[in-house]
């Protein structure tokens, strides 16, 4: 299957559809996140694109010319794939801050950076994951949260699984927290058979959702 | 007099799901969609709207920031926001301007108390 843009493979409505349970899935992670962070926190998802893993790199690369962090976790089921809350290395201090507040020294900001990627990217990618799982009535194993740090190719290259990672789910991430205003992006990396499955699984839900209205 | 809700929402599933929902309650009801926040206000410009069902999370001007401009203009309408992010801030800005926050995904049981509350409200004032 060579399409130019694998968006040509879920249609219109189902790519809405999969933007609306990524934006319920940050919603109730900008949730969660409030509840540790302890100020209110904005997360939006302005766009959410699906495409080859070597547009993704070269997206990435245009867009951050510097080194990138990242959070990623693997998740298995019916769809298995990779997950990874990407951020240039320059902000993630800046994120570790907007999270943890108060007034620290340096020095404890770079100990706490892990434990707070870690932990940040634990509930961003739980949250976003485990509310689609769920709306679309399938459940997922996640893996524990590792850093990664490098540039596109390295992180789109992290070994198995997935092996044949083609497909790549892109959502450009605002976060707000405490004045301070942060961009950074999930991705979501699956393999054609798993696209597959959930082009089949968000046909379900959207007939769940309309009772066939939308047809 | 026929009672118009005017749906708010960038993704047209969310407003099929709204107009669905609201369907099952209020059969008798009149719809209106808006895909975002100057749809919506060109659409309250052009034509009588009695309620609004508004998402919280569009980009550019944000189901609050709406509510807020349309109450300016409608004192008295009963407005929902829907939004699967209910944090404490969101509410203290929902209560300043009067707006309901309604939970997402959308149920009838979720939307119910809205609805019969804007019922009830537009029948007294009628009166």
């Amino acid at each position: 299957m060579m399409a130019s843009t694998i968006s040509e493979v879920l249609n219109e409505l189902e790519l809405d559809a999969l933007t609306e349970l990524v934006n319920i899935g940050v919603s109730r992670a900008a949730f969660s996140l409030r509840e540790m962070v302890g100020e209110q926190v904005h997360l939006s998802v302005p766009a959410v694109d699906l495409v080859h893993r070597m547009r993704a790199i070269e997206t990435l690369e245009g867009r951050e010319t510097g080194p990138l962090v990242a959070v990623h976790q693997v998740f298995e089921g019916d769809i298995t794939g990779r997950a990874m809350l990407i951020f240039p290395e320059t902000k993630s201090l800046e994120l570790v801050r907007a999270v943890i507040g108060g007034e620290l020294s340096l020095e404890d900001i770079i100990e706490l950076e892990q434990e707070a990627l870690a932990e940040t990217g634990n509930i961003l990618l739980n949250g976003c994951l485990g509310t689609i799982a769920n709306m679309l009535h399938r459940s997922l194993r996640m893996s524990l949260p590792e850093i990664i740090r490098g540039k596109g190719p390295e992180l789109f290259s992290l070994p198995p699984p997935p092996e044949a990672a083609d497909v790549v789910m892109f959502l450009y991430i605002n976060f707000t927290v405490r004045q301070r205003n942060i961009s950074g992006y999930i991705v979501m990396l699956m393999d054609i058979p798993s696209l597959a499955v959930l082009k089949s699984l968000l046909g379900e839900f959207i007939e769940r959702a309309t009772d066939g209205m939308a047809s | 007099m026929v009672i118009t809700v005017l749906i708010v929402d960038d993704s047209k599933l969310a407003r099929i799901v709204a107009a669905k929902t609201l369907a099952a309650l209020q059969p008798e009801w009149g719809r209106v969609e808006a895909g975002n926040a100057q749809e919506a206000l060109a659409i309250l410009g052009e034509r009588k709207v009695d309620v609004a069902m508004i998402d919280f999370n569009m980009p550019t001007t944000d189901g609050l920031e709406l509510a807020r401009e349309i109450r300016s203009s409608h004192p008295t309408m009963p407005i929902a926001v829907i939004t699967a992010n209910i944090q404490d801030e969101v509410i203290a800005r929902a209560r300043e301007v009067n707006a309901t926050f309604v939970s997402k995904p959308l149920t009838e049981e979720g939307l119910r108390g809205f609805i019969s509350g804007a019922a009830l409200r537009l029948r007294s004032s009628a009166a």
